[in-house]
C-alpha cells in the first residue's frame, strides 16, 4: 500500500484545435523527489497548471487527489492555502524589494490590520536557513544572482507551509555550481517532509536527485518508474520521451578545419557601467573555418560579455587589443557592421534579447536581413515570405503559417526561429550563446544539425555553454573562462567535464595538468 | 462542396482580422445610432463634409502619435507645439507679410527642429520621452504666449485659409454632384483594384496560396464600396476639401512608410522588443529620433491646419489636442506597450471621437456628458482590444 500526496486521475484538457492531455494519470509518493519529464508540448505544463487551479476546476475533466480528498483549486490561492506552490522558470520576485518583503508578498503577516515587519523578518530568517541561505532578510533580492533568487523563491513556498512543491525547470538559468546546490536543498526538504515535483529537460539532473520518474508525451502518460525498484538509464528515458531510438544526442561531424576566420589578442574590454573596469582580461582566441569552438565557464565568467564584445561592441564601452576577421584588423561599431561582415550572434536569453514575441515569424525571420531584400527602398514582400518559408521547411519550425506570432511557439521552435534570422544573414561567424537552453531532446539535435552542415560549408562557429556534455559533444576546441580570462584551451581528445569544470571555477592549476 | 469551404475560409479570415474589422463595425454603429437620434442630419453630405474638417488637425496628429506609441513612446507635447507653430505661421504672414507656401515651408521646418530636439533628448540622451515631452508642452505653451504677447494673431491671407476652408475646384457639377471628386474617387477604386490583382499575381508567380476569386473580387467591391460612400459624402455637398486630401496623402504615404519600408519595420520592431532590435542590427536611436522628428513636423501641419480653419492663431490653441490624438490612437488598436498599432486604425479612432462630438453637438447635449461619454468611449475600445486579444492567444 503506497501512501501517495497526489493522484491525478484521467485528465483531459483541450485547448481549441488541440488535446493538450488526454487522459492523464500522475501518482506521487510522499516525500519523494518527482521527476516529471517530456519534450516540449507533451504536456508537462498543462498539467501543473491544471494542478495548481491556473486551469480552474471545471475546465478540465478528471479529478485531482491531495492528501486523500479530492480537490477543485479555482485560483492558484486555492491550491496554495492546500499545500501545493509552483515556482515557474520564469522568477516572480520584485527585484526592487527586500528579501523578507519578497516571501511574504500578498501573503502579508498582519497584526492589528498592519504588517509586522519584525513578525515577518524572523519567519523569513527561519525560512533562509531552511534553504541554506545566511542572506541578510532585508538585502534587495534584485542585487542577488539567479541562484539565490530560485532558493528565495522556495523560501517562499515554505513560509507557506507548503507540503508540495511543483519546480519548473528550476535550473535552466543557473550555473552547475547552482544547480548542484538547488538540488542538494530538494533532498533535505524531502526529509523535513516536502515532496517535490521536478520538470527537467537535463537528464543528468534527473538521474541524481529522482525518486520516481514520470514521462509524458502527446498529453499520455507513457511510464512512470520508481528507481528504488526498477532500473532506468538515461537512454531508456530519451526513448520514451520522443517514442523513437535516438542513438546518439549529438550528430556526428568530420570536423575540416580551414585557414583561420578570427581571431582577438590581448582582447581587453571595459565594463558598461560607468566606473569602468576590466571584464575581460587578456583574452586570446582564434577560430578557423569549419570548426566549432566552444566557451566554457560559470555564469558571470564574462562569456555573453566577450561575445557581445567581439558582435559590433555591442558590449562594453573601451576596448582595447586586437581583434582580426579574415585576416585583417576587425573594427565593427555596431552590431549592424558586425552582421554586414558576416558576424552573427543568437543571444542568450531568446525572449528577452533574441525575438520580438508579438510580431510573427516572418518578420522575425527577415528582421536582421531587411536591407538585402529592399529594392529601391521598399520591402519586397514576395522575397520576404519566400525567405522565411524557406527557413520553415529547412529547419522544420512547427508552426501554423508564418504569420502565426512568435510568442505562440514553443522554445524549440522559438530558437529555430531566431536561428534562422541568422542564417539568413548569411554569416561566416556564428556565436551561439547557450543555443539549446529550456529546448527538448529532439529540438536540440535538429539545432545540432543545422550547427553541423552550417560549419560543414566552411563557415564557423563559436558555441557558449553551460551545459558541459554539449561543450564536449558539438565542438572541436574549447576555451574555459574564469573571472574574464581565459584560462585554458582544451583539444577535443582532451576532453572531459571533470577537468573543464576545474578550470572553470579557477583550479586547474593547482591540481596541474592531467 | 467548393461554396462550404469558402465559407468557412470566410469565416476563419473575418474571426483572425476580428480586431481590424471591429473598429469599423463600431464606427459604422456609432454613425447609425448619431443618424437615427438626429433623424437623417448626422449622415448627410453636409455633416460629414464638416465633421471631416472639424477632425482634420486631430487626424493629422493621429497619424504621428501611433508611430510614437508603436516605438513604446508617448508625445505629450503636441498640442503646445501645434499652437507654437501655428503662432510661427501667422507671425510669418500677418505680421511680416509673407507669402503662404515660404510661411508653410518655415513652419513646417520649425516643427522638424522642435520633433528633433526631442528625438535628441529621448533618443539620444535616454530621457523618458514622458519627461521629455512633458518639458515641451510646458516649455512651447510659455513659448506660443510669449511670441503672441497674449494677443490672438490674424486674419491670414486667402490662400491660407483655404487649407482648412477650401474644395478641389470643380469644372462641371452634374445635378448637385460634384464632378472632379467622383472622378478622384472612381480613378481611387480603379487604382486600388489595379494594385490587389497585380499583387496577386506576384504571388502567384511565387507559388504563394491565393485568396480564392470569389472572395478576392468581394474583398475589392466591399473596399471600393467604402471608398466610393467615402467620396460621394463630400461629393454631394461642395467636393473633396483640401484637408482631407492633405489627411489622404499623409495616412497613404505613412501607410506605406510602415508597411513597406525597412525605417517603418524597424519602428515596430524596437516598440516589440529594443534589446532585440539593437542586436538585429537596427540603429534604435536613429530609429527613434526619426520617429520624433516626424511627429514634430505633423505637430507643425496640423498647427497650420488649425488656424487656418480659425483665420488666426491664439496662445490658448491647441489645447488637450495631445489627448485627442492619444485616444484615436488607442481606440484604433495601438498597444500601450508598443510594437502594435496601424496609421489607418487611428484614422478611425479619430473618426470615433470626431463623430461623438459632432453627433453630440447636434442632439444638443450638455459639454459635461461629452467628456464623460468620450472617456467612457476610449476605456470600452481599450477594454474590447484587450479582451480580444488575449482571446485570441
Amino acid at each position: 500500500m503506497h501512501d501517495y500526496i497526489l493522484e491525478m486521475r484521467h485528465i483531459e484538457k483541450s485547448f481549441p484545435g488541440v488535446k493538450a492531455l488526454d487522459g492523464v494519470t500522475f501518482q506521487v509518493k510522499r516525500e519523494d523527489i518527482h521527476c516529471l519529464i517530456g519534450e516540449n508540448g507533451a504536456g508537462k505544463s498543462t498539467l501543473m497548471k491544471v494542478l495548481s487551479g491556473v486551469y480552474p476546476h471545471g475546465t478540465y475533466s478528471g479529478d485531482i487527489v491531495f492528501n486523500g480528498d479530492v480537490q477543485s483549486f479555482h485560483s492558484i490561492k486555492d491550491s496554495e492555502r492546500t499545500g501545493i506552490a509552483i515556482i515557474y522558470q520564469e522568477l516572480a520576485l520584485v527585484p526592487h524589494m527586500s528579501i523578507y518583503e519578497n516571501i511574504f508578498l500578498g501573503n502579508e503577516i498582519k497584526k492589528n490590520g498592519l504588517i509586522d515587519w519584525n513578525e515577518s523578518i524572523l519567519r523569513t530568517q527561519a525560512a533562509l536557513k531552511r534553504v541554506g541561505l545566511s542572506d541578510y532578510p532585508d538585502t534587495l533580492v534584485g542585487t542577488l544572482g539567479v541562484g539565490k533568487q530560485q532558493l528565495i523563491e522556495i523560501a517562499k513556498a515554505l513560509a507557506k507551509n507548503v507540503k508540495l512543491l511543483i519546480l519548473d525547470e528550476p535550473t535552466a538559468a543557473l550555473n552547475e555550481d547552482d544547480s548542484e546546490n538547488l538540488l542538494r536543498i530538494l533532498k533535505e526538504l524531502k526529509g523535513e517532509g516536502i515532496t517535490s515535483i521536478l520538470i527537467s529537460h537535463k537528464l543528468n539532473e534527473v538521474m541524481a536527485v529522482a525518486d520516481t520518474v514520470t514521462v509524458l508525451r502527446d498529453g499520455q502518460t507513457i511510464a512512470t518508474v520508481d528507481r528504488r525498484q526498477q532500473k532506468l538509464t538515461e537512454d531508456e528515458i530519451v526513448r520514451m520521451m520522443v517514442g523513437r531510438e535516438l542513438n546518439q544526442r549529438y550528430p556526428s561531424r568530420t570536423p575540416q578545419i580551414g585557414e583561420e576566420l578570427f581571431s582577438l589578442k590581448k582582447w581587453q574590454v571595459f565594463s558598461d557601467t560607468a566606473g569602468a573596469f576590466p571584464v575581460i582580461k587578456d583574452a586570446n582566441i582564434k577560430v578557423n573555418r569549419g570548426e566549432i569552438v566552444g566557451i566554457a565557464g560559470l555564469m558571470g565568467s564574462g562569456r555573453t560579455e566577450l561575445a557581445m564584445s567581439i558582435f559590433g561592441r555591442s558590449y562594453g564601452q573601451r576596448f582595447s587589443g586586437e581583434c582580426h576577421y579574415k585576416g585583417k584588423p576587425a573594427h565593427h561599431k555596431s552590431p549592424r557592421q558586425a552582421i554586414d561582415a558576416g558576424i552573427g550572434y543568437l543571444t542568450e536569453d531568446r525572449k528577452e534579447k533574441g525575438l520580438v514575441l508579438i510580431d510573427d515569424v516572418k518578420r522575425n525571420i527577415s528582421m536582421a536581413s531587411l536591407n538585402r531584400l529592399t529594392r529601391m527602398g521598399i520591402i519586397d514582400s514576395n522575397e520576404e515570405v519566400r525567405h522565411a518559408d524557406d527557413y520553415r521547411q529547412k529547419m522544420r519550425i512547427k508552426t501554423p503559417s508564418i504569420e502565426q506570432k512568435v510568442g505562440n511557439l514553443s522554445g524549440g521552435n522559438q530558437q529555430k526561429v531566431a536561428l534562422s534570422k541568422w542564417m539568413l544573414t548569411q554569416p561566416e561567424l556564428l556565436i551561439v550563446d547557450e543555443p539549446t537552453r529550456g529546448i527538448d531532446v529532439g529540438a536540440k539535435y535538429e539545432i545540432y544539425s543545422i550547427m553541423n552542415s552550417f560549419v560543414e560549408q566552411g563557415n564557423s562557429i563559436i558555441m557558449i555553454s553551460s551545459e558541459l556534455p554539449e561543450i564536449i559533444g558539438m565542438s572541436d576546441r574549447v576555451y574555459v573562462m574564469h573571472e574574464g580570462r581565459i584560462v585554458k584551451e582544451i583539444l577535443k581528445e582532451n576532453m572531459n567535464q571533470d577537468y573543464i569544470m576545474r578550470y572553470a571555477i579557477g583550479q586547474g592549476d593547482h591540481h596541474g595538468e592531467v | 462542396m467548393e461554396k462550404s469551404s469558402h465559407f468557412s475560409l470566410l469565416k476563419h479570415l473575418l474571426k483572425s482580422n476580428i480586431r481590424q474589422y471591429g473598429m469599423f463595425i463600431a464606427l459604422f454603429a456609432i454613425m447609425i445610432i448619431f443618424n437615427i437620434l438626429t433623424k437623417g442630419t448626422f449622415i448627410s453630405a453636409r455633416n460629414l463634409t464638416n465633421l471631416y474638417l472639424q477632425m482634420g488637425y486631430i487626424a493629422v496628429l493621429a497619424v504621428g502619435m501611433v508611430l510614437v506609441i508603436v516605438a513604446g513612446h508617448i508625445d505629450l507635447s503636441v498640442g503646445s507645439v501645434a499652437a507654437f507653430t501655428g503662432a510661427i505661421a501667422a507671425i510669418l504672414q500677418v505680421k511680416m507679410g509673407m507669402p503662404t507656401l515660404p510661411a508653410i515651408g518655415i513652419t513646417l521646418v520649425v516643427g522638424l527642429l522642435i520633433g528633433a530636439w526631442q528625438g535628441y533628448w529621448i533618443a539620444y540622451r535616454g530621457v523618458p520621452a514622458f519627461i521629455v515631452t512633458l518639458a515641451s508642452m510646458l516649455i512651447f505653451r510659455g513659448a506660443v504666449i510669449g511670441i503672441t504677447k497674449g494677443q490672438t494673431i490674424g486674419p491670414f491671407s486667402e490662400s491660407f485659409n483655404r487649407i482648412s476652408t477650401g474644395y478641389l475646384a470643380d469644372f462641371a457639377n452634374i445635378q448637385g454632384i460634384h464632378v472632379t471628386s467622383l472622378i478622384i474617387g472612381i480613378v481611387a477604386v480603379l487604382g486600388y483594384a489595379f494594385f490587389e490583382w497585380r499583387k496577386r499575381s506576384s504571388r502567384k508567380r511565387y507559388g504563394f496560396s491565393l485568396l480564392p476569386i470569389p472572395i478576392f473580387v468581394g474583398q475589392i467591391v466591399l473596399v471600393g464600396a467604402l471608398i466610393m460612400s467615402f467620396v460621394m459624402s463630400m461629393a454631394l455637398y461642395k467636393g473633396i476639401p483640401y484637408t482631407v486630401i492633405i489627411v489622404v496623402a499623409l495616412v497613404a504615404l505613412y501607410t506605406f512608410i510602415a508597411k513597406k519600408t525597412p525605417i517603418g519595420r524597424h519602428v515596430y520592431a524596437i516598440g516589440g522588443n529594443l534589446e532585440a532590435s539593437r542586436l538585429s542590427g537596427i540603429n534604435t536611436k536613429k530609429t527613434l529620433f526619426s520617429v520624433f522628428v516626424s511627429m514634430g513636423t505633423l505637430a507643425a501641419m496640423s498647427g497650420i491646419v488649425y488656424s487656418a480653419r480659425l483665420n488666426s492663431a491664439a496662445p490658448s490653441a491647441g489645447n488637450l489636442f495631445e489627448l485627442d490624438a492619444i485616444a484615436a490612437s488607442f481606440i484604433g488598436g495601438a498597444s500601450a506597450s508598443g510594437g502594435i498599432g496601424s496609421v489607418i486604425g487611428a484614422i478611425i479612432g479619430a473618426l470615433v471621437m470626431a463623430s461623438i462630438n459632432n453627433g453630440m453637438s447636434l442632439l444638443n447635449i450638455d459639454i459635461s456628458y461629452q467628456y464623460v461619454i468620450k472617456g467612457l468611449v476610449l476605456l470600452m475600445a481599450v477594454w474590447f482590444d484587450i479582451s480580444t486579444r488575449s482571446k485570441g492567444k
